[in-house]
């Protein structure tokens, strides 16, 4: 009788470990996205101030300034919920506007000028970068919070289900290959 | 930046791995970044002031043939230890998947953690079964980076979720500037690579031979690399074999002198390649390449526009386009072109580059590394250090 006591005993306490060990790699992948998601947040903001300031600088063409100042604008203002639609509004500007290396030269040309290229190319490779992150992070946590365990133990508490960042981020040609200096 | 390095296999035998990892830390530290990286070693050996000994790494059979591995408690009491005196901003695990080093810290760590996939092996039972357990561990990298687009879709494929691609980094110059060798040049074939191990291709070559040595006389085919040279000419007949010239293990500024001075590269690999640093070495040093057309070796070629294909194991192919690369001296001219162009890409300051940007991304809005108490059942009932 003692014994089986015992043995129920310590199957609960082992179940109980099991139990709060998955619920803190949970909370580890939410942490993770917490943090994924905020690099990503600034990567996009850094892509969107540096596109608005080579809107105004005048370097570009009038028409090529509205265009791309209209994007970056739209891009820093949106809605949560408008945020996928709006950004890959502004990749493809950028596109549109550095579509040809000439565009980058000219951009380069001007004072100040190579650094705010720098920028721009470092901009856009790096956002590719924290949403292939992001996302990453999404997918183990989605995984994890599919588990039967998770689900029927409510581990997951109220954290909201995880929803990946999707956007076209393709950067434009002439920065997406590398300096060849 | 405060960046930890760990290293998977033995500092003391040459690798692939171990020259990335070496080189990238001479990069980051000349860029003024404080390195350290943990690896395994003979206590006895001496290291690079960067370099921190993990202890000696045990051979064991593990994945068909005997890998040198770290574990067990003594390397996970260093793991430890090296995280909480490191305090880094950020650590970058090389290998993650393989059961050592590795693994190991990512056990023991928390915080961004930026891991890179070397190798792309096929799915084996061995990985399935320890699924489960790699699976809490693996989920800790904040972020992954695969050598080639190759080694990515194996990633994808065994582990699920995604990776950047960021090429192994070359010193292209080294490379570019080496004195080519006057006893090397004329109308020679290089290969570099174990001779004993038919995965690196010199059988596929050696079969190719008598057809290349029939329509240009005189081509000498230069081998470095450790192996028995007598094994390796058996099959070829005794007139030809003092066309072969074995040079053994060379040195690097050898190595870079060597593909300086060669008319063409040969790469005949049959597998097993996730990258092809050698094409990447032999395109720095203005070598026409001919390399078969495994994956990764055609994404370096950039498809075959920076150095000629054939296909995989097909000795009658590589004769062929041996024959027509040696006598044409205008599509040689014009490969060296290509290549040295197409190889910048590869270079450690634009590599370098990629990766730092990878580190600042994960370190945006997190904190530093520290060791994982979350882990130990001390730590579950408010037991733990610090």
């Amino acid at each position: 009788m003692t014994s089986t006591l015992i043995w129920i005993a310590v199957f609960l306490i082992a179940v109980g470990l099991y139990l709060s060990w998955t619920a803190g790699r949970l909370d580890r992948l939410h942490a993770r996205i917490d943090a994924a998601r905020a690099a990503l947040d600034a990567q996009l903001l850094r892509r969107a101030s540096v596109a608005q300031e080579l809107a105004t600088s005048g370097v570009l063409d009038p028409a090529a300034s509205i265009v791309l100042y209209e994007a970056a604008h739209a891009a820093r203002q949106a809605e949560e919920d408008h945020r996928e639609v709006a950004e890959s509004e502004l990749s493809q500007a950028l596109r549109a506007v550095f579509g040809e290396a000439g565009q980058m030269e000219a951009v380069r040309a001007a004072p100040g000028g190579p650094d705010a290229a720098e920028e721009l190319a470092q901009a856009v490779r790096r956002v590719p970068m924290a949403r292939r992150f992001h996302n990453d992070a999404v997918r183990a946590a989605r995984a994890l919070r599919r588990h039967r365990t998770v689900r029927w133990f409510r581990l997951a508490g109220h954290a909201p289900f995880p929803l990946a960042f999707e956007m076209d981020d393709e950067p434009p040609v002439a920065l997406a290959d590398r300096p060849t200096t | 930046m405060k960046i930890g390095i760990v290293c998977p296999y033995s500092w003391d035998v040459p690798g692939g791995v171990q020259f990335h990892i070496r080189d990238l830390a001479e990069h980051l530290i000349a860029l003024g970044h404080q390195v350290s990286v943990l690896a395994p070693a003979d206590d006895e050996t001496p290291l690079p002031p960067y370099v921190v000994s993990a202890g000696r790494a045990v051979p064991v059979p593990y994945n068909g043939s005997v890998a040198r591995l770290n574990f067990g408690f003594l390397s996970a009491a260093r793991v430890r230890r090296w995280l909480h005196d490191g305090t880094f901003d950020v650590i970058h695990i090389h290998e993650p998947a393989s059961p050592s080093l590795g693994l190991l810290s990512c056990w023991a760590a928390q915080g961004p953690i930026v891991a890179t996939f070397h190798t792309s092996n096929p799915r084996s039972r061995a990985m399935i079964a320890a699924y489960p357990i790699l699976q809490p561990a693996l989920e800790k990298i904040s972020a992954r980076i695969a050598v080639s687009e190759y080694a990515r879709r194996t990633l994808v494929e065994h582990l699920g979720g995604d990776a950047v691609v960021i090429p192994n980094g070359v010193d292209v110059d080294f490379f570019a500037r080496a004195e080519p060798k006057a006893e090397w040049q004329g109308g020679t074939i290089g290969f570099i690579g174990r001779i004993d191990e038919p995965r690196k291709g010199l059988p596929v070559l050696m079969k190719a031979l008598p057809r290349i040595l029939a329509e240009r006389p005189g081509t000498r085919l230069l081998v470095a690399g450790r192996g028995d040279e007598e094994e390796a000419v058996e099959s070829l007949p005794a007139e030809m074999r003092e066309q072969v010239v074995f040079l053994g293990m060379v040195s690097d500024e050898d190595k870079a002198r060597l593909l300086r001075s060669v008319d063409v590269y040969v790469a005949p690999n049959t597998g097993g390649e996730s990258f092809g640093i050698i094409l990447v070495e032999a395109m720095s040093a203005g070598a026409p390449v001919l390399a078969s057309d495994l994956d990764a070796f055609a994404q370096v070629l950039d498809q075959g526009g920076a150095g000629e294909l054939f296909a995989n194991e097909d000795a009658n192919a590589l004769a062929d386009s041996a024959v027509r690369l040696l006598g044409d001296a205008g599509r040689r001219e014009e490969l060296r072109e290509r290549g040295s162009k197409h190889v910048r890409r590869f270079d450690w300051s634009t590599v370098g580059a990629d990766i730092l940007s990878v580190y600042e991304t994960v370190t945006t809005g997190a904190a530093a590394v520290a060791t994982d108490e979350r882990s130990g059942l001390r730590a579950r009932f408010g037991l733990a250090r610090d």
